[in-house]
């Protein structure tokens, strides 16, 4: 039974946008922008010279974009830990936890392998903290197929103790004892260390995730294992009667896409840290799973989301010490920009 | 006729609120003779009037200048093809659309109908193929949401009461506190009858009501409609089954491309008068297997022995079944929805686990193969649910064409779409049903459509074994008897086919042999030319023949 | 084996405290998802209520005030979730973890200076004679007005669901929208008003949180409390009888990590601390397969996916 026209008719809203996406986008972080500079305005700044202050040391400046390039690397590879599951209908929401232990895995790595070269040091990090990322999100998709807990509330959840178990260490055996009391590891070994990019912080964990985006988008549209996921993802109980091995691609998408996030990681702690130690991630796995959704989950778009959200995100830490906000506050405007962009985007249909 | 100026007082007369009263909070527990019925039915003024109806969508005019009168105490049957615009029409008299033109007036005045509430506050009820019953909640719970006033504490004693007391005055017998999801469809149907009685409705309209029913049922709710008509009710019935139209209606109105081909009395017209109105030709050749075949003892194509899968108090789990299908036969499945005939499928796709028992294919137990071997040894299926299990909704139609099936058309691990388009139409040529262009995506095909992108798919790959569900469904009558004819070629080149269906005529048409099922047992396995419609009918609903 | 005994003792008495505001939340999500929706910015929620109900308690002194003011905030938060995913369609997981981060952003901004900030807040009040019965009477009745108020609130919200006419339109909305519709129900304003409803107790569970249990404000205090709750709901089979249930076990896990920290058990803190979390997984795996059967039919789409 529909009701298509009376449904409708009982839900429209007063935004009924006929713009193509991408303007609609443009236009929803034009209004999320106006709406947080009321909020400077409100607070007592000047949002004209917030904002020409926060232009000019971003994207006009070569440490700005490079400051954007740093944190593009964890969005992008979060988002992806999103975006791949999402292809055969899982919902990965554990990024952050899963880049936690991907970094725990590579720290470890770094700390105990004793190896002198970064020719296979660098390499067998990344490989520990797709491990480690793996293993965290194996967790909720085996819960999944065995007892069929909800992967969402899962990898939420799974997402807390992650932060807690890596506390254990630092706090724990892994503490560097020379570290003035601080909950740091000893610093990583020079061989351990992703090499700068450039004259500022950017370095060359950058294509890390720009070959995930790559390797992504091939096997998703053009190969017979990214056919066979999108039939998973697309209708599950067709996919399973035509012979296509379901819990084979649910395992591996899962897997993949904790492995990814578990690779921001170990970019976090050998491009940026140099030591592992609490509170390496400020929601950034939680950040790449918007920038995924507001990408459609389509890699490519993915970069382009990605950037926005890192560039505010700069803008953020900006804004803190030119404005006095608590860093938590830039929150605020990313919450609006993305209220805004997913409102915007979405048509408004009457139900799903 | 009457003409209007004489129709105010007729339509007060006829108006007169002894029905409106029915689901009113009763002050006092008053006898059911006098809360239910709607008084004696004025016979000369249609209780339903349309006049001049139409309404156009893009591309089409699905229903142009339609006239018709429905009378209180009386059964009107809407007979028409699929597509012949009988729920266009429906719709615009249960408030959906809007028409273009047209007037429909109740007891002779003139009323203007916007949406679904209008039509109930004028009486108008509906009962859908897809019924809008809340399976999750009781009877009760359900006929209370549609209830027009009611306190805020849902007082369920009196509510139950009241089920309890038109379920008897109408033959309905139901449990007003079983939940609609533990209910069969026919009575889910009765749910609906007591909803639209409860909630004042005087015009029940019903959307092909008997496709859920077995045979029997069908009888059980003509004689729900006497007794609705005794009590002056008006039945508007939309059917596209002659026997139904020529057993109960006493009038008919055939539509045939949104057009009024003819209304007529009761009985006033033969089948074949009322066929020819319909389709405007004569019918299609039926397609009939004529040649039914004795199966001979050889290595079984298909073979169930005392197989049982899930509790045993679900009647859809299978208990001991146990038959034989061999080359070149078509074995048919007959039942009531819902009584095991989904898992006899899914079990031997390996999809449902066996509690006991063995599944054999060509003498090979197939208990421990994976699905893709399953399939590959010559299995098509067709499921019952294109859209919910054939078919992936994003994707186009020649991605949906090699589902399960892309390392046939692509050899290695990159995908060339060009080359498997060729191949694609190269194993499709000859079949003859139309599909929608390749680049049509799934979710924006008609019911048609899916289902003759699912039977290419499934029948161009000849298959040895092919289990067909409902496999003529969504499709016009002629799109049908070529989808029989295509299930009776598979079965001339020696495949055997296990043919699921909610159609008597169309099993006893094709099979070889028919079997038969109720809460999943195998309740008779006959040859159709040994039993009659009835005694299937009965054996399909629990009682022996 | 004496000590045993007393910590599991200690646990349960110290359970029904924290276990209050999860069961708020719990309360609210339930609503929410009877009506077909769900929420994840009930997290968010909760940070409101816990950050404006406590800055409306030191700016005012007057708790009752500040417990509304708690509530009013969370449902005010909830509000742009449900115009985004009832009017505007958008994807009701990813706005609800924007709520979340929105919810966080507001309240490490607005709170920031309320930091270390004490107050008198909300007190236990022991209830006479009942108060003194062995091991309950701690437990049950010594408890602040707000645990009082849920303990009440679950048979209520029980007895609204099944035998009202506006908790059958509720139920009916989340199990179908279109059936709703055809009965004459909007199906969106009942969802708007669930989710509205569903952040309203989610800000009193917060308000609770840091008027009565911890008499402080700090950024990001609930910890995940919100997305408990959503996995209580499932536990919970979507009763609100069953969710004080599952509150109690979540409010064990507190008092169980809190009395060995107090005994000195020889465990690191942090695995204390993960208690809570994983309590609740281990909860929802044992339970989930019996659960899911009650999952109104609403949010299949969006809670059951694939598999």
């Amino acid at each position: 039974m529909q009701f298509p026209a009376a449904l409708r008719r009982a839900q429209s809203s007063a935004i009924n946008l006929t713009a193509p996406p991408i303007a609609r986008s443009v236009a929803g972080i034009a209004l999320a922008l106006v709406s947080f500079g009321a909020f400077l305005l409100v607070i007592g700044r000047n949002p004209l010279s917030a904002y020409a202050t926060l232009f000019t040391n971003t994207l006009a400046s070569p440490s700005g974009l490079s400051e954007v390039a740093v944190f593009m690397i964890p969005f992008v590879l979060t988002g992806l830990a999103a975006a791949v599951p999402a292809r055969v209908g899982l919902i990965n929401v554990g990024g952050e936890g899963q880049l936690y232990l991907g970094a725990w895995a590579a720290t470890g790595i770094a700390l105990f392998s004793g190896i002198g070269t970064p020719w296979l040091m660098l390499p067998l990090m990344v490989l520990a903290g797709f491990a480690g990322g793996a293993a965290w999100a194996g967790i909720a998709i085996l819960l999944r197929r065995w007892r069929n807990v909800n992967e969402v509330i899962c990898t939420l959840l799974l997402n807390f103790v992650a932060i807690l178990f890596v506390n254990i260490f630092v706090f724990g055996p892994w503490k560097n004892t020379g570290g003035y009391g601080y909950p740091y590891t000893a610093d990583f070994s020079p061989a351990a260390i992703l090499p700068a990019l450039g004259d500022f912080r950017l370095h060359w964990g950058l294509v890390l995730p720009l070959l995930g985006v790559v390797v992504c988008y091939v096997v998703i549209n053009h190969t017979r294992w990214g056919y066979n996921m999108r039939a998973v993802g697309g209708n599950v109980e067709a996919a399973r009667r035509r012979g296509i091995g379901v819990g084979k691609y649910l395992l591996l998408a899962m897997l993949a896409g904790g492995g990814l996030a578990g690779i921001a990681g170990m970019s976090e702690v050998a491009g940026i840290q140099h030591h592992l130690r609490p509170g390496i991630s400020s929601e950034f796995g939680y950040l790449g799973f918007l920038a995924s959704w507001l990408a459609g989950h389509n890699p490519l778009a993915l970069l382009g989301t990605a950037f926005l959200l890192a560039a505010i995100f700069v803008a953020g830490d900006l804004l803190q010490i030119s404005a006095g906000l608590p860093s938590a506050a830039i929150f605020i405007l990313i919450g609006l920009v993305l209220f805004m962009v997913l409102g915007l985007k979405s048509r408004g249909r009457a139900q799903p | 006729m009457v003409s209007l100026t004489d129709l105010g007082e007729l339509a007060s007369a006829a108006a007169s609120p002894v029905w409106r009263r029915v689901a009113g909070a009763p002050a006092v527990a008053e006898p059911a003779e006098t809360l239910l019925g709607l008084g004696t039915p004025s016979s000369d003024v249609p209780m339903l009037s349309l006049r001049g109806i139409t309404k156009r969508f893009p591309g089409v005019v699905a229903n142009d200048g339609i006239d018709l009168d429905v009378f209180g105490g009386k059964v009107h049957a809407i007979l028409g093809e699929n597509g012949a615009g009988k729920s266009t029409l429906m719709k615009i008299i249960y408030g959906f659309y809007r028409p273009d033109a047209g007037s429909i007036s109740m007891d002779g005045q003139p009323v203007v109908i916007h949406s679904p509430a209008d039509s109930r506050r004028l009486g108008i009820g509906m009962v859908f193929q897809s019924f809008s019953l809340v399976p999750a909640l009781t009877v009760t719970e359900n006929v209370a949401l549609f209830l027009p006033q009611q306190g805020a504490v849902l007082n369920r004693p009196w509510l139950e009461r009241r089920v309890r007391e038109v379920s008897a005055r109408y033959g309905l017998d139901l449990n007003p506190r079983a939940r609609v999801a533990d209910l069969s469809m026919g009575e889910r149907q009765k749910v609906e009858l007591i909803k639209l009685i409860l909630a004042n409705a005087r015009v029940l309209i019903l959307d092909e009501p008997t496709s859920v029913l077995a045979p029997h049922e069908v009888d059980g709710l003509f004689s729900v409609f006497t007794e609705l008509k005794r009590d002056g009710y008006a039945i508007l019935f939309i059917t596209h089954k002659m026997r139904e139209v020529l057993a109960s209606a006493d009038q008919v109105t055939v539509l045939r491309r949104g057009k009024a081909a003819g209304t007529a009395e009761g009985g006033a017209l033969t089948a074949q008068q009322l066929v020819a109105l319909m389709l405007g030709i004569d019918a299609p050749k039926e397609v009939r297997n004529t040649a039914r075949v004795k199966p001979r003892p050889q290595t079984a194509a298909l073979e169930f022995n005392r197989v049982s899968t899930g509790s045993a108090d679900d009647p859809r789990s299978l208990k001991e079944v146990s038959f034989q299908m061999m080359p070149g036969e078509i074995l048919g499945i007959a039942g009531v929805s819902g009584n095991g005939q989904q898992e006899l499928g899914e079990t031997l796709l390996g999809l449902r686990s066996r509690r006991q028992g063995s599944v054999h294919l060509f003498g090979h137990d197939i208990g421990r193969w994976p699905l893709h071997r399953i399939l590959g040894s010559g299995v098509a299926y067709i499921p019952e649910d294109a859209l919910g299990m054939a078919v992936v909704p994003q994707m186009r139609v020649t991605e949906n064409l090699v589902l399960g099936d892309i390392g046939r058309y692509n050899g290695g691990l990159w995908l060339d779409w060009r080359a498997i388009q060729t191949r694609l139409g190269q194993s499709l040529e000859g079949f003859p049903l139309p599909l929608a262009r390749a680049e049509a995506r799934a979710d924006e095909l008609s019911g048609g459509n899916l289902q003759r992108l699912v039977l290419a798919r499934e029948l161009t790959r000849g298959a040895s074994v092919v289990v067909a569900y409902y496999p003529a469904r969504g499709l016009d009558l002629v799109a049908a008897e070529k989808t029989r004819q295509l299930l009776m070629d598979c079965r001339s080149r020696g495949a055997s086919v296990l043919l699921v269906s909610e159609d008597l005529d169309e099993l006893m048409a094709l099979s070889d042999r028919l079997m038969v099922m109720y809460q999943g047992k195998v309740a008779g396995l006959f040859y159709p030319e040994n039993v009659t419609l009835q005694e299937v009918g009965l054996l399909m609903t629990g009682h022996h023949a | 084996m004496n000590i045993f005994w007393l910590v599991l003792g200690g646990a349960f008495t110290g359970a029904v405290g924290p276990g209050v505001s999860v069961l708020y939340a719990t309360y609210g999500e339930v609503i929410t998802e009877r009506a077909g929706r769900i929420n994840l910015g009930i997290e968010g929620s909760m940070l409101m209520g816990a950050c404006f109900g406590f800055l409306t308690a030191v700016e005012t002194g007057n708790v009752v005030v500040a417990i509304l003011a708690g509530g009013l905030a969370g449902s005010l938060l909830s509000g742009i979730h449900a115009y985004l995913v009832v009017f505007r369609d958008t994807n009701q997981l990813a706005t609800g973890l924007a709520v979340t981060l929105f919810g966080a952003g507001v309240t490490a901004y607005a709170g920031r200076s309320f930091v270390g900030s004490s107050i008198e807040g909300l007190n236990p009040v022991a209830i006479p004679l009942f108060s003194n019965l062995p091991v309950v009477g701690r437990a049950l009745f010594q408890q602040d007005l707000l645990a009082y108020a849920a303990y009440a609130l679950g048979p209520l919200l029980w007895a609204f669901l099944h035998y009202t006419k506006w908790g059958l339109s509720l139920r009916a909305v989340g199990e179908s929208t279109n059936v709703a519709f055809a009965a004459g129900r909007n199906p969106a304003r009942w969802q708007v008003a669930a989710i509205m409803a569903g952040g309203l107790l989610a800000g009193l569970g917060g308000a609770q949180l840091s008027l009565a249990l911890t008499h402080s404000w700090t950024e990001g205090m609930t910890a995940g409390r919100g997305f408990i709750a959503v996995a209580l709901v499932i536990f919970g089979m979507w009763s609100p009888l069953r969710a004080m249930i599952g509150a109690l076990l979540f409010g064990g896990a507190i008092g169980l990590q809190l009395q060995l920290q107090s005994i000195g058990a020889p465990i690191s803190p942090f695995i204390l601390d993960m208690f809570p979390y994983i309590i609740t997984l281990a909860v929802l795996t044992v339970w989930t397969g019996a659960a899911l059967r009650a999952m109104p039919e609403g949010l299949k789409g969006v809670l059951k996916g694939t598999v």
